[in-house]
């Protein structure tokens, strides 16, 4: 018999406990449906991410992006603070702000021209007095988002007024972002300029399983193994260890979906370990980087900084890659079959100029629509759904790798995706 | 320009730009490789800071030679799962113009248009301009810089560049 009191969204998550297996519906992938539901239980109400402090630099600074689905101005007003406004005109909707970025002194809307201050409150109505009161400037302001909130300068906003504040969500994550932040001395980092967008033709959620799942790098980034070892890095697992990779990592739970792998680093890190890759003229100044982090840190602290790899996804969708150079990545589905992917650098304010170039150089060697690994990455991806066309023959994906032993998951093993799944699922059943 | 500075006719550039579009069409990547200037880079700067310089702004691609070499090494590579099977690509290019010399390098320019077809997808087509700087190694012309700048204001539906612009 039918369960009335069931969410539609139930039964596309399957866990057996007893079989040790988990999978998922395709269905997930491809159906118009369950792609409208996560807009509502996914995106209208996770802290979703807008942008970095450091995009902002001065009062009047700009970006305008999509965040969530709506266009957003990310501004710093004259008061210098930071506001997420929806970029559509109180009088009758047209986009506001039409720039990819600057420094406004006002937004002019072109359609009857209404121009509002940076902070979003209105500054002229022409024609004013055909009203029959005067415009309130604050109410009929540009409308800011329900909520926006910062940790350590990542700024994310939430549609949903009710929504825990952003430090309670992130939960364990902030412990592996403060990993990041620390690598700079002021621990301010700095989204670097040079935006990489582009689309994938595949489900928004291929991406997050994809930034952490490192079971797939023997196969898809082989070309990119063959760099490495070209450039004279030991890429082979220790003998009898029964490893894919050269080092055991870690898959982690972080608490309300978020979720990373915890890798210790054998592919070298600007900050602060040395492979042959970066030239031996790298060495010193890479020693040196080092150092300053041993005596702000501490040893221990230090080598967690520095010889650690960790690939963070905050729920839903935002990924930081904290590899051979840190990346934020960001990515929001237009369809079921589609999404836009937007990526940046992201480094501490002090590194000199080598130091900039060195971070540069080791990004774009693996990730990056022109890198030697994400172009292999996107073509997984878009092959993955293109076999979901078969969604109602072949129904399940399976992601059982490691449920055997759910304490200890390592990073081949995929622990940390089901962990993205179970949140995804306890959502996606809560929607009506 | 002094008399010592290299020069280079519109002709011989067309010539080199032509040779260079066929090999690239035809996957003659080692053959192309012999076109290049042995330090010679490679930059895809990214859409939205298409004037900017690769050691301060994440381009798209910023290879050294030793990148390249590598890149090459990929791409002829059946693991280079964006490129297997190679995609079908045509350029067209068309606007070459010989700049001012600077010493021993000659900054050249032309426009261009790259359809590139898959099995099954829709064609890509990539527009945009080409900024190359030369010079002459043995009296032959030799790419020592090679900046292949996009007109879309973003990758978008282009995806990956995995393929040489």
């Amino acid at each position: 018999m039918l369960d009335q009191t069931r969410s539609r969204f139930h039964g596309l998550v399957r866990e057996d406990h007893a079989a040790q297996t988990f999978s998922v519906k395709r269905e997930v992938f491809v159906s118009d449906e369950v792609f409208k539901g996560e807009l509502r239980a996914l995106f209208d109400t996770c802290w979703i991410y807008v942008g970095h402090a450091s995009e902002l630099r001065n009062p009047g600074d700009f970006k305008t992006r999509w965040v969530a689905g709506r266009p957003i101005i990310f501004v710093r007003g004259r008061d210098g603070e930071v506001r997420a406004l929806i970029n559509s005109c109180r009088h009758r909707g047209a986009i506001v702000c039409r720039e990819r970025e600057g420094n406004a002194r006002q937004f002019y809307c072109m359609y009857h021209g209404w121009t509002y201050q940076p902070d979003g409150s209105v500054k002229t109505v022409p024609g004013e007095d055909a009203y029959a009161k005067p415009i309130d400037k604050k109410e009929m302001g540009l409308t800011p988002a329900p909520r926006l909130e910062h940790y350590r300068d990542f700024y994310f906003l939430n549609f949903d007024r009710d929504a825990v504040d952003l430090k309670t969500y992130l939960g364990g994550a902030t412990e592996y972002i403060d990993l990041v932040t620390e690598q700079s001395p002021s621990g301010k980092m700095e989204i670097i300029s040079g935006t990489q967008e582009y689309d994938i033709k595949a489900n928004w959620k291929l991406l997050v399983e994809n930034s952490v799942d490192d079971y797939h790098l023997i196969a898809t980034h082989a070309t990119w193994l063959n760099y490495m070892r070209n450039s004279g890095v030991n890429m082979t697992p220790p003998k009898d260890s029964g490893l894919l990779l050269p080092t055991r990592g870690a898959g982690k739970d972080l608490g309300n979906g978020h979720l990373t792998t915890d890798n210790p680093n054998y592919r070298g890190r600007p900050v602060a370990r040395w492979i042959s890759v970066y030239g031996e003229e790298a060495k010193a100044d890479i020693d040196a980087i080092r150092k300053e982090l041993v005596e702000r840190l501490g040893e221990k602290r230090a080598a967690r900084v520095a010889d650690t790899n960790r690939n963070l996804v905050i729920f839903p969708n935002l990924v930081i890659n904290d590899g051979s150079s840190v990346t934020v990545r960001n990515f929001y589905p237009v369809a079921p079959g589609e999404m836009h992917v937007t990526a940046w650098a992201l480094g501490p304010v002090e590194e000199t100029e080598a130091q900039r170039a060195r971070r540069l150089h080791a990004f774009l060697t693996f990730y990056g629509p022109g890198g030697f690994a994400t172009p292999d990455d996107v073509t997984a991806l878009e092959s993955a759904q293109q076999g979901y066309s078969a969604w109602r023959d072949v129904e399940w994906n399976d992601l059982s790798r490691g449920m055997t032993h759910p304490e200890d998951q390592s990073n081949t093993d995929e622990g940390h995706l089901r962990v993205f799944w179970r949140r995804w699922r306890d959502l996606m059943e809560k929607q009506a | 320009m002094s008399r010592s500075d290299v020069t280079a006719t519109r002709a011989e550039v067309e010539d080199l730009f032509y040779l260079e579009a066929e090999l690239l069409d035809n996957w003659r990547l080692d053959d192309w490789m012999k076109l290049l200037a042995d330090d010679a880079s490679y930059y895809i700067p990214p859409n939205d800071k298409p004037d900017a310089d690769h050691r301060y702004t994440l381009f798209t691609i910023a290879d050294d030679f030793v990148r390249l070499r590598e890149r090459i090494i990929r791409l002829k590579d059946p693991n280079c799962h964006a490129e297997y099977p190679p995609s079908r690509t045509r350029r067209l290019i068309t606007n070459v113009r010989v700049g001012d010399s600077e010493g021993d390098v000659v900054p050249v320019s032309a426009n261009f248009v790259i359809y590139r077809y898959r099995r099954g997808e829709p064609p890509r087509v990539f527009v945009g301009h080409y900024r190359h700087r030369l010079k002459r190694v043995g009296g032959a012309l030799k790419i020592y810089e090679r900046r292949a700048v996009l007109d879309a204001e973003e990758l978008g539906a282009l995806g990956s560049v995995s393929f040489l612009l």
